[in-house]
């Protein structure tokens, strides 16, 4: 299971949060300065899983931006690591070539499109085109 | 990774850099949020953030207030406030701007509406009540786009009492026409089945229908809820196997829309969930789900050839699911393969992966380890600490007591460089286990003191307390255990003459007991010597005041001379009058006893066995004398809260009645604990399909309760490795006494001959690693014990311990295969009432029991075989000699094409007569059957709410051919428990000498004048109770488990309930069966 999806920038900033197990507003900086310290620190070569506490952390780089996953022990971590990638092609997808700006700044559509992919921390959609259905259709709507 | 595939993989990223083209469509830079981002980017201080989102929060709450703000401008405050929750800063003035927004808005404005509220707030949060209106309003509008928002809500949070004024909505959208509609109630029903399962339970056959629906997406989204409902019940579910197997078939032959794909993997992670779901069913199964199973499975191994991650992960998902079900050879083979190719890679994540997988299948295959020695050698000196750190968990399941040694050594030398408290912790656990599973004096004590020192206060609090509990219970050998203790004095005086005050508290703790314990054993050594190490333990200024009563607790055992006893009187001035109580009080202990020897050697009597009786039965005279002067009887305090509660007329704590309730489940459950953790411990950690074999769902305590002995681990796994053996290349017959060295001679694993000194190293390593993996198993599957001298075992009092029983079946499976063969040979050559002797059953067919409890609590005589008269069983008639008797229904445990096996049992006096009738099923001429029947009787050793019982049949087809079944069949303790006749007079007796006893309030089974009676009469009728007699509103009741081991039951209807008293001479004999009673009540 998924516990939690983090997107951070390389100073350690936070760019997106989502949880999918109740963490406390004022345990989350703590957990996420952790998370971070853990997968920041790790070289290039290392294994893309880390073990935190009781569960696994799973990160993927994208140029100044990290992805952080964390999952149950039961999660299978390459299915895990991939979707990270499903995701960021999803978003490249909809914003044209993502570059992290849009990510910062279009925080309710990403949070939108995660909605579409990852619920209750189980993986519903993958499928890029029916995971961007809904967000195209409200901003056609937006439009006329 | 293909090369194509990892120039898409670094091309993307440099799209995702900061660097971007201004002007990006739908980059809104100078908006409010913006400013706000750019702020906070540019901020270098934790502090201007704090201040810079503060006056942010201020101005977003001034906005939001006001009436003139636009529906859009209220969107842009939501992302705004989103944005600085997510910063760790609470904006809850917020939340019920983010519903408002959910109600009022529109499309974009109204999903952030939405958006901002399953962000903001939890489950149980009392402002979501106003969101039920928005979602009804919703469901019901004819814009689909705010039907799909709503259901997409509703599918992330809904508070559970609500869920029935939506529910005929969301079933209705189930029948729409659009498939994203379909698929999101699908997926809103998966949450509530997840929050209040007992509200969806009706619509069971709507779930079957989206399984069976035509779009491939609704389909998928039913698979969550049929994965939860597959966890927890696999057995409902065995029928709809054949559907998953005929949906993944098509997913993998590509028969999804290409949309489905990633980089070409047709819909990976839809296959992943329905080989999971897949492993679930065919998870214990026997045989005949996991077989339609297996085509598909070869097939999924096959596609998944292509060089990309995701197959990888298809792929190690496949491996576990076939390592999962019933096994089949060849997908084994395959599947081991697949390990191999995932270990070898030069990929650390596959690496990783790899190793994941090895350790779950060396859990049903260790000699898969073999062949990966050497790969498995490198990643212990892996430069990455996870990779390390997982073949560490690897080593811990293969563990014998040969290698143990070594990988002990492996592990403490982690610790050592590993700064996470959460791996020390577990690992110091592990180490902990290993080191008392498979105890040797010196390696023992020195191994522990590792790991209290590397533990230090962090570690399980019942590490030490169970060290202290071996060390002082013993082993087989009083030699030995009087080397041991010695061992552990010698090494703990030098400790405390370095420096102490190093020491973690729980160690100095662990020391100063032994000491005060043991130190007698070295004659050399004064006690006064001691007793001053100790005190200058006490100035120690580190040292806690808990520490500080246990150092105080050993000097009084200590105070011996006159040396001795002016240390103590010192000592004793000084913390007499300390301001902690408990130190006070150890201190005047101290004190009066250094003065009075004779009084000491009473109190603290030197080596002697440490009995503590629990139910206080030393204090009956002195109660009894007390309520014949007139006092009250004792009640325990839930009984005294809930005579509280009733004496006042308005109770204020309406609650208050259901204390007991939740206690007396408590208790149970945590009275089950030994037996079920014996099962868990003995296969480590997180074995979870071993450990639910034993029927342990309810407690998983952290605790290392061992299963002892030489075999300790792998005697539970015997049935397992008999099912692996069929995997295995024939390898040539190998002594037991082979050591290492032949091993690696055997591994499969290329070993080039001259080999340069750092491999020859690493092959030390590797046959000290994996001595004993293969002709381990293959010795213990033949009954003979390994000779391993230098370990020695515990004793047979001690509660956890198996072993004998465990060598005494395995002595039995020898001795009784010869019984059984020729029974079976008479039977078969012999008998006239067999009209056509099978032909299929030749004269070698032997079957074999043992017990699966973990604690190997059931005796076995197999000399009970009915000897040389076997008899002949038609249909499901009994043997001849057991017909008086009745006799449980007949149940099939499990077949295959030649043989059936079926067993019952029958009660007899003294034991439970287990038969079983071997038919065999696959003769041409299908009217004569040919049976063979067995009869073992059952013996209760010690005590468990269930009996296990497993075992064997293997026989020899005429070919030549060697087959064997497994089988195992679960008994409750209730089939052990006989009525005891006593008198009144005897039962009170009795009573008085018994000392383990439990205490509980069961439910009444009417209300009427009569419950009381009634009540018993169930229980009689149920458990076979007797029914002593019944005075007024109390009732006694006896029984015996069926050698000489009575259970004496005091029953008094109190406030509604039954208040249950339960004695017995037999430790856990109450707690199985009140709970049996209780389930006998509940049954009812």
């Amino acid at each position: 299971m998924i516990k939690f999806m983090l997107m951070v920038n390389r100073q350690g900033q936070t760019r997106l949060s989502r949880y999918y197990t109740p963490v406390e507003l004022s345990r989350r900086a703590v957990l996420e300065a952790d998370v971070v310290r853990c997968c920041l620190t790790r070289k290039k070569d290392q294994c893309s899983f880390v073990e935190y506490k009781d569960f696994k952390l799973i990160y993927r780089q994208y140029a100044a931006l990290y992805i952080v996953v964390g999952v149950t022990d039961s999660e299978n971590e390459l299915s895990v690591y991939e979707l990270v990638h499903n995701f960021v092609e999803v978003l490249d997808k909809y914003f044209s070539r993502v570059v992290s700006l849009d990510i910062m700044f279009n925080l309710d559509r990403v949070h939108i499109i995660l909605d579409e992919m990852i619920q209750n921390g189980h993986i519903v959609e993958t499928n890029k085109s029916r995971v961007l259905a809904p967000l195209t259709a409200l901003d056609k709507m937006a439009d006329s | 990774m293909s090369d194509v595939v990892e120039k898409t993989l670094t091309a993307l990223p440099s799209l995702l850099s900061l660097d971007s083209q201004p002007g990006s469509a739908k980059l809104s830079s100078t908006s409010k949020l913006g400013n706000l981002i750019r702020g906070i980017t540019e901020l270098t201080s934790k502090h201007e953030e704090e201040k810079l989102i503060q006056q942010e929060l201020a101005s977003i709450k001034e906005q939001v207030s006001s009436p003139n703000t636009s529906m859009r401008q209220m969107k842009e405050l939501m992302v705004r406030a989103i944005y600085c929750e997510m910063l760790g800063y609470e904006a809850s003035f917020s939340y019920i701007h983010a519903i408002k927004l959910a109600q009022q808005g529109t499309a974009l404005e109204k999903r952030v509406g939405y958006l901002a509220v399953s962000l903001f707030l939890n489950e149980s949060h009392e402002l979501l009540l106003l969101l039920v209106n928005t979602v009804l309003k919703d469901l019901q509008s004819t814009n689909l786009i705010e039907v799909c928002m709503a259901l997409t809500v509703v599918s992330q949070m809904f508070p559970k009492d609500m869920i029935p004024a939506i529910l005929p909505l969301v079933e209705e959208k189930l029948n729409h026409p659009k498939e994203i509609i379909r698929r999101k109630a699908v997926l809103a029903l998966y949450k509530f089945y997840l929050i209040a399962p007992n509200q969806v339970q009706h619509i069971h056959n709507k779930f079957r229908k989206a399984l069976c629906d035509k779009d491939p997406g609704v389909m998928t989204a039913s698979l969550h809820i049929y994965a939860q409902m597959i966890q927890e019940k696999p057995e409902g579910y065995k029928d709809l196997a054949a559907s998953f197997v005929a949906i993944l078939k098509q997913v993998v032959g590509g028969k999804l829309p290409m949309d489905f794909n990633y980089h070409s993997v047709p819909a990976p992670w839809l296959q992943i969930q329905l080989l999971r779901i897949l492993s679930l069913l065919g998870k214990n199964d026997q045989r005949y789900t996991s077989e339609i199973m297996y085509e598909v499975l070869d097939e999924s191994l096959r596609r998944a050839e292509m060089n990309h991650n995701i197959t990888y992960a298809i792929l190690y998902e496949c491996v576990k699911c076939i390592y999962t079900i019933h096994p089949k050879s060849d997908l084994l083979e395959k599947a081991a393969k697949c390990i191999g190719n995932f270990v070898l890679s030069p990929k650390i994540n596959l690496k990783y992966l790899g190793l994941k997988a090895l350790t779950y299948v060396v859990q049903q295959d260790p000699k898969l380890a073999l062949q990966h020695q050497m790969t498995i050698i490198e990643c212990l000196d892996h430069p990455d600490l996870i990779i390390k750190r997982e073949t560490l968990e690897l080593l811990f399941r293969i563990t014998n007591a040969q290698n143990v040694t070594v990988i002990v050594e492996k592990m403490l030398d982690f610790l050592r460089i590993s700064e996470d408290d959460y791996t020390t912790i577990d690992l110091v656990g592990k180490v902990a286990e290993l080191a008392e599973k498979y105890p040797s004096e010196c390696w023992f004590i020195e191994t522990m003191n590792t790991v209290f020192s590397v533990g230090g206060d962090m570690m399980q609090p019942d590490i030490p307390n169970s060290f202290l509990k071996l060390l002082s219970e013993g082993f087989d050998s009083v030699e030995e255990d009087k080397k041991l203790r010695l061992f552990a004095v010698d090494s703990y005086v030098s400790l405390l003459q370095g420096e102490p005050d190093k020491l973690p508290q729980r160690f100095l703790q662990v020391i100063s007991w032994v000491l005060g314990e043991y130190s007698y054993l070295k004659e050399e050594l004064q006690p006064a010597a001691v007793l001053r190490l100790l005190a200058k333990l006490l100035d120690t200024k580190n040292t806690s005041s808990e520490t500080k009563s246990w150092i105080l607790m050993a000097m009084t055992k200590l105070c011996d001379g006159e040396a001795g006893v002016s240390v103590a009187q010192e000592v004793s001035e000084t913390y007499s009058s300390s301001l902690d109580t408990v130190l006070r009080q150890r201190a005047h202990e101290l004190q009066y006893l250094s003065q009075n020897p004779e009084l000491r050697s009473k109190v603290l009597p030197r080596d002697a066995g440490l009995e503590v009786d629990s139910s206080l039965s030393f204090l009956d005279g002195f109660v009894s004398e007390a309520l014949a002067a007139g006092a009250a009887p004792y009640k325990p305090p839930h009984q005294r809260q809930e005579e509280l509660a009733q004496a006042k007329a308005l109770s204020l704590e309406p609650y208050g009645l259901s204390l007991p309730i939740s206690m007396s489940s408590c208790s149970i459950a945590d009275r089950q604990s030994p037996t079920l953790l014996s099962i868990s411990s003995g296969l480590s950690g997180d074995s979870t399909d071993l450990s639910l074999k034993g029927g342990s769902t309810t407690l998983k305590l952290d605790g290392v309760k061992r299963v002892w002995g030489k075999e300790g681990y792998l005697a539970q796994r015997e049935p397992l490795e008999e099912a692996a053996a069929q995997v295995e290349v024939p390898s040539p017959l190998r002594s037991p006494s082979q050591t290492g060295e032949a091993d690696n001679s055997h591994s499969q694993t290329p070993i080039p001959i001259p080999t340069p000194e750092p491999e020859q190293e690493k092959q030390q390593l590797a046959s000290s690693l994996f001595v004993g993996l293969s002709s381990h198993s293959s010795v213990s599957l033949m009954g003979k014990s390994e000779p391993t001298p230098q370990r020695f075992r515990r004793k047979a009092k001690s509660p956890s311990s198996s072993l004998d029983a465990s060598e005494r079946i395995s002595n039995s499976l020898v001795s009784s295969t010869s019984t059984v063969d020729n029974l079976l040979c008479d039977n078969l050559l012999d008998t006239s009432e067999l009209a056509v002797p099978s032909p299929s059953l030749t004269s070698q067919l032997s079957q074999s029991l043992t017990t699966a409890n973990g604690s190997f609590d059931v005796q076995l005589t197999e000399s009970d075989v009915k000897g040389s008269s076997p008899t002949l069983v038609r249909d499901n008639g009994v043997a001849v000699p057991l017909s008086g008797l009745s006799h449980s229904e007949i149940t099939p445990l499990c077949s295959d094409q030649s043989l059936d096996l079926s067993v019952c049992h029958v009660q007899k006096e003294e034991y439970l007569a287990l038969v079983s009738c071997v038919c065999d099923s696959a003769v041409q001429e299908l009217r004569s059957l040919g049976v063979a029947v067995c009869q073992y009787s059952l013996t209760v050793k010690r005590p468990s709410v269930h009996v296990e019982v497993v075992g064997m049949v293997s026989y020899q087809l005429p070919v030549g051919t060697h087959q064997s079944v497994q089988f195992s069949h679960k008994l409750p303790l209730t089939s052990f428990i006989r009525p005891l006749t006593v008198s009144t007079e005897e039962y009170g007796k009795m009573w008085l000498d018994f000392t383990n006893d439990t205490k509980q309030n069961l439910s009444l089974i009417s209300d009427g004048q009569e419950s009381l009676t009634a009540t018993l009469n169930v229980l009689k009728k149920k458990l076979q109770l007797h029914v002593v007699e019944i005075i007024g509103v109390e009732g006694i009741v006896a029984c015996r488990l069926h050698q000489d081991q009575p259970c004496l039951m005091h029953c008094r209807v109190h406030a509604g309930t039954l208040a249950v008293w339960l004695r017995s001479p037999v430790p856990d004999l109450p707690d199985c069966l009140i709970y049996h009673c209780q389930r006998a009540l509940q049954e009812h």
